[in-house]
């Protein structure tokens, strides 16, 4: 899975793409800490455009991420979620927990 | 209740993490035969994604075992997965079947089993610890479902 990054004041973008299973976030889970680390984002986008494919690996994901940021008192927003990302999403209830933009 | 295949296949292959994608690749083009929807094959790529990632993470842990995949086509539409190892096994499976409950630490997300269930019709999990084990899944897919794409 690929990881493109952009930070701003306070905010950071990071957009996937590829397959976003256990095999593919396996070694992003540490890349996407190390972002978030470096730019203490207030608003954490996650653009998921070019995820071709989600399980709940990517739910272990964004709930990490989430975390994070929490602690900064930031939050997190989704954005570009494919139609089988989402309902992976749904039936997980992260929708709860994170802004979904459609 | 075992009803009769109309078609099946068998695959057999080690608990690699890269097997995932392959797993959820052999199953669609097997079941594409079944001419499904798009949004239902999307629920079964998951599912089997789910099920595959539980043997390859939780029953091998420290080694590389066998994988047993076993899809059958049965009559009036139905889609039955099989996923079985030798592994580990499942202490407790009521506990493992519930939402957040994870013994993978942070990495996962403890939501495998609820994803399965919402995307299949009927799930089944029968487990020993130190022998393995087997999840059977089963979906009934619509009718004429091309016509609803």
């Amino acid at each position: 899975m690929e990881i493109q990054e952009r930070a701003g004041e306070r905010t950071l973008l990071l957009a996937f793409s590829g397959e976003m299973d256990h095999h593919g976030v396996r070694d992003t889970l540490r890349r996407v800490e190390l972002a978030i680390d470096a730019a203490l984002p207030k608003t954490l986008t996650l653009d998921f455009g070019g995820v071709t494919f989600m399980d709940s690996s990517g739910i272990a994901l964004i709930l990490r991420a989430q975390q994070r940021v929490q602690l900064l008192d930031g939050n997190v927003v989704l954005r570009n979620v494919p139609q089988q990302a989402r309902r992976v999403l749904d039936a997980a209830g992260i929708s709860r927990l994170v802004t979904i933009k459609s | 209740m075992k009803k009769a295949s109309v078609n099946e296949v068998k695959l057999v292959f080690p608990s690699r993490s890269s097997n995932e994608g392959f797993a959820r690749g052999a199953m669609a083009c097997f079941v594409a035969q079944m001419d499904p929807t798009l949004s239902e094959l999307e629920d079964m790529k998951t599912a089997v994604s789910e099920a595959v990632t539980n043997a390859i993470l939780h029953a091998y842990p420290d080694t590389i075992g066998a994988v047993y995949m076993k899809i059958r086509i049965c009559q009036e539409n139905l889609l039955e997965v099989t996923v079985r190892d030798r592994g580990k096994g499942i202490l407790d499976v009521k506990q493992a079947r519930q939402p957040m409950f994870t013994t993978g630490g942070e990495e996962r997300s403890g939501m495998g089993f609820t994803i399965m269930e919402s995307f299949m019709d009927h799930v089944t999990v029968r487990s020993t610890p130190g022998r393995g084990t087997t999840v059977v899944m089963r979906k009934r897919l619509s009718e004429k479902s091309r016509e609803r794409i």
